[in-house]
């Protein structure tokens, strides 16, 4: 199981690229519908924020079931999410926007669903970078607290959604409120973490 | 000079493939039908007689049957594009009633028949302009819709015209959650309405209206931003005061009651300035989107004294 899990996900992870890459390509009969840079775009931009709040299941997943080697696929799910947002983003730069630099800059200036989507990606582009060992190992501490960016980037994931919602808000509503309780528990965990040293601290007065 | 002649055939009149390929298998279902081999094609397919109306029809290529019937805007079915398409098989269209009530002489309900009796049906292709900032070409069979509400004799109150969609959630799975505050409505002022452009559409491409297209009566105002052209009407009502309408009910700071296409005036949260022309495929840039959608000659005389940035 240990063995297989990684080669497993790694095959579930790229399987919306590559359903995605088959109705691009028509294989089988299978489309993009009528709208294929809107769909490529709405997919990409999904898969990126899923798979991203998998990257925070996987903490409290491996400390819940104490299953420490679970930790092991983190960084592969946390770069799978980095790969479909950037493809989401240069879905939008190259076929929605032509490279109109103009046009790209105004909407990140003026609309503010696509600043605060642009904002999350730059928080991720660091932690992707960081993301080999070498760099672990050469960041040392701070190699953590760099990598508490991906909270930030993942409530600008959910946000960026919800912001160009019309009326539907079922589903941006999911992935706010998985967030909310990933958040939640790390937070609960936080404060438990300080709780006996509190206790502690009583019995000695 | 007009460049294209007379008799040169029209975008409409050159059958898409897949409507072709479309009549042979509905013909192959009729066949099978008729053998007692299977059952017919769920979606019926009945050829409407029209004459085109050259004077309103745009030159510019006709979307694919295929693409404008599979990716629709039709929240009572679902919030997805391609979700009218797939669960609006089990609406009715038929029979329908419309009840006209209001300011106006003649009242009452009355059935579809009835209503489309006297009206000859034209054919006419016209730009529809997603608000989403997407648009079509689409080859409507229908009828201007103020030869219909003259008929009801409007009296000088009649200043708007406010229309309902029908709410049947058992058939509209959209319709269990209140995405919208349901049932649809809409409503145009009255010489917005008298407008020859404004038209009740009955079918596309010389055949009867598919469910999700907003089978069996829709309006198609094209100088508007799509979701004014409401689907599936029941009610047609004449009013003194301005109606309430679905999306500026559910977002009044960004749909307003005139949604109006205007490349000036953006959507709070996005761009009008383009819009991507659907059938292009994947290497296809944006084009500008033209001011009442390419109708300003007809149809900007409405608004002469209207300040269109506030009256959104």
């Amino acid at each position: 199981m240990r063995r297989l899990l990684k080669p497993l996900l790694f095959v579930l992870c790229s399987m919306p690229l590559a359903w995605l890459l088959l109705r691009a390509f028509g294989v089988a009969g299978a489309s993009l519908g009528a709208n294929p840079i809107d769909e490529l775009q709405d997919e990409l931009g999904a898969w990126g924020l899923r798979l991203l709040l998998l990257t925070l299941c996987v903490t409290p997943l491996a400390v819940t079931l104490r299953k420490p080697w679970l930790m092991g696929v983190r960084r592969m799910i946390g770069l799978f999410a980095f790969t479909y947002v950037s493809l989401h983003f240069l879905n939008w730069l190259v076929l929605d926007q032509w490279l109109d630099l103009q046009s790209i800059a105004a909407d990140i200036v003026k609309r503010p669903y696509i600043t605060v989507g642009v904002a999350g990606l730059l928080m991720l582009v660091p932690l992707a970078v960081t993301s080999t060992a070498g760099w672990m190992r050469r960041l040392g501490r701070r190699w953590h607290r760099i990598h508490k960016l991906v909270y930030p980037a993942a409530v600008l994931g959910c946000v960026h959604f919800w912001w160009q919602v019309k009326a539907d808000w079922r589903e941006p509503l999911i992935y706010a409120a998985t967030l909310a309780l990933l958040l939640g528990w790390r937070a609960w965990r936080a404060r438990a973490r300080l709780q006996p040293r509190v206790t502690l601290a009583r019995f000695g007065a | 000079m007009h460049p294209k002649s007379r008799n040169d055939p029209l975008p409409s009149e050159i059958t898409p493939r897949d409507v072709y390929l479309d009549r042979r298998r509905l013909m192959a279902g009729f066949a099978a039908g008729l053998l007692g081999f299977g059952a017919l094609p769920a979606r019926s397919a009945a050829p409407l007689k029209a004459t085109r109306n050259p004077r309103y029809s745009t030159a510019e290529a006709a979307n694919s049957y295929e693409d404008i019937t599979t990716y629709n805007n039709f929240y009572e079915f679902g919030t997805s594009k391609d979700d009218p398409a797939r669960l609006a098989g089990k609406f009715r269209p038929k029979p329908w009633n419309v009840t006209v009530s209001g300011e106006a002489e003649v009242t009452g309900t009355f059935t579809l028949e009835d209503m489309l009796k006297p009206h000859p049906l034209e054919e006419r292709i016209y730009r529809l302009r997603c608000v989403e900032a997407w648009s079509m070409v689409i080859p409507w069979v229908g009828f201007p819709l103020g030869d219909l509400l003259k008929r009801f004799r409007p009296t000088s109150r009649a200043k708007f015209v406010a229309f309902k969609t029908v709410m049947r959630p058992e058939e509209m799975p959209g319709q269990r959650y209140p995405v919208l505050d349901w049932p649809y409505v809409e409503g145009l002022r009255i010489d917005e309405a008298m407008h020859p452009l404004a038209i009740l559409a009955v079918g596309l491409y010389g055949q009867v209206l598919p469910n999700q297209n907003g089978a069996p009566l829709r309006l198609v105002v094209p100088w508007k931003y799509g979701f004014k052209s409401i689907k599936s009407i029941v009610e047609i009502r004449f009013t003194e005061r301005q109606p309430p309408t679905s999306w500026n009910i559910s977002a009044p700071q960004e749909y307003g009651f005139y949604a109006n296409v205007n490349p000036e005036v953006d959507h709070p949260r996005w761009s009008q300035a383009k819009e991507r022309r659907i059938g292009g495929g994947v290497f296809a840039p944006r084009q500008p989107t033209l001011m009442f959608n390419g109708y300003a000659e007809q149809v900007a005389g409405l608004y002469r004294g209207l300040d269109l940035a506030k009256n959104f």
